[in-house]
């Protein structure tokens, strides 16, 4: 792997990234807030390369984001794994048939170790609904692995006309915290 | 916008009007490709029986996202005029839409919504607007300032010239009646979104 493919030195994940979406001219950010990802909406909310959303509901973030996709502005998707549980029927009805590439990025609750017992249960609910739908997914665990599948996912999905969604692990995100 | 289209009149003081009928009006005023999102259902089956126009999103599915989908095209296209036209059904799934549009405050959107008190299309069951809700309130309520009852076909064809000044977001609660729509959408999603993309960025993809 080329060594550019493997993030910077001293770059942190979502750092790496603002640079990948930048180098997609991915513009717009549609967001329902999580913990885990506050680092990066932090990071997009203080740049004016971005212009960012925060709706209230990830169904009205993928609505927002693929109209502005058919006038022309890339935009993402971010979300926690208990607000990509509500996303079935958008992604089925309008994503999907349309041939709309939404970007999803989804830091994934739920397992190793959360102690929100709503989020355990309904995160074994996304493998099968993307599965179902026929969405590309892949779950990043190591930071060396960000830039390259976080470049490919958004390159595949815009040549291919298909939604995708990055998932987030917390073997990324949260190794190295205590609890 | 001159402030007295704007009225603070409930929906009970609107008066009943034919959807198809409105429809084709707002449509016959559309002259600079301005890009309309018609909602599912018979929202959109009167937008395609008012005429084919590239600029016409036709939504096959994801009931209540009309004003989203319009919003998305608002923001990537600040110089054109975007118009959503929705149901009271879909629009009560998603009222957080209206708060989201109110702190974008895009000038160049326009939701409309066609307010019959039922769920038509699906047996004429109530929506909670024959009941107690308020559209126009709540769009106000959520931040929306210039939000409206269309008192009549007068005040309705005044409030979309209003709209095509572009100095919004403007929300327009209509009331209208239960007469079936004018006609049925094609049903091709893919060429939906195709012919929209050609349509408002002169290109496929």
């Amino acid at each position: 792997m080329p060594e550019e493919m493997a993030g910077r030195p001293g770059e942190t994940w979502d750092e790496v990234v603002v640079r990948v979406l930048k180098s997609h001219r991915v513009r717009l950010i549609a967001y329902v807030p999580d913990k885990v990802l506050a680092p990066l909406i932090r990071r997009v909310a203080a740049d004016d390369f971005f212009t960012v959303v925060n709706p209230a509901r990830e169904e009205e973030a993928v609505g927002i984001v693929s109209g502005a996709y058919m006038a022309g502005l890339r935009g993402m998707v971010l979300m926690q794994t208990s607000g990509f549980a509500t996303l079935a029927n958008v992604l089925a009805s309008l994503a999907v048939p349309c041939q709309i590439p939404v970007l999803m990025m989804v830091s994934e609750r739920g397992t190793l170790g959360d102690h929100q017992f709503g989020q355990a249960i309904v995160c074994r609910t996304m493998r099968p609904i993307l599965q179902t739908l026929g969405i590309e997914h892949f779950a990043i665990e190591r930071l060396q692995d960000v830039e390259f599948v976080v470049d490919r996912m958004i390159r595949q999905a815009f040549l291919t006309q298909a939604a995708a969604t990055i998932i987030l692990s917390p073997l990324l995100t949260n190794r190295g915290t205590k609890h | 916008m001159q402030a007295n289209l704007l009225k603070t009149a409930g929906r009970a003081d609107a008066k009943v009007t034919n959807r198809s009928e409105l429809t084709r009006r707002l449509v016959a005023k559309l002259k600079h490709e301005e890009a309309v999102v018609g909602g599912i259902g018979h929202s959109h089956f009167d937008l395609w029986a008012a005429g084919q126009r590239p600029q016409n999103f036709y939504m096959l599915g994801s009931m209540g996202l009309a004003a989203p989908i319009a919003l998305g095209v608002a923001i990537a296209q600040p110089q054109r005029q975007v118009f959503a036209l929705e149901g009271d059904g879909s629009l009560l799934m998603q009222l957080g839409a209206l708060g989201t549009i109110a702190s974008v405050n895009p000038k160049n959107l326009a939701v409309f919504v066609w307010d019959n008190g039922s769920y038509q299309i699906t047996g004429g069951q109530p929506t909670l607007t024959a009941s107690s809700v308020d559209l126009a309130a709540v769009a106000r309520g959520a931040g929306i300032a210039r939000s409206t009852w269309a008192l009549d076909e007068a005040h309705f064809d005044a409030l979309v010239d209003a709209a095509l000044e572009g100095n919004g977001p403007l929300f327009v609660a209509v009331r209208t009646d239960d007469a079936p729509p004018a006609g049925v959408t094609e049903r091709d999603a893919n060429k939906i979104r195709t012919r929209f993309m050609e349509g408002v960025q002169g290109k496929g993809a």
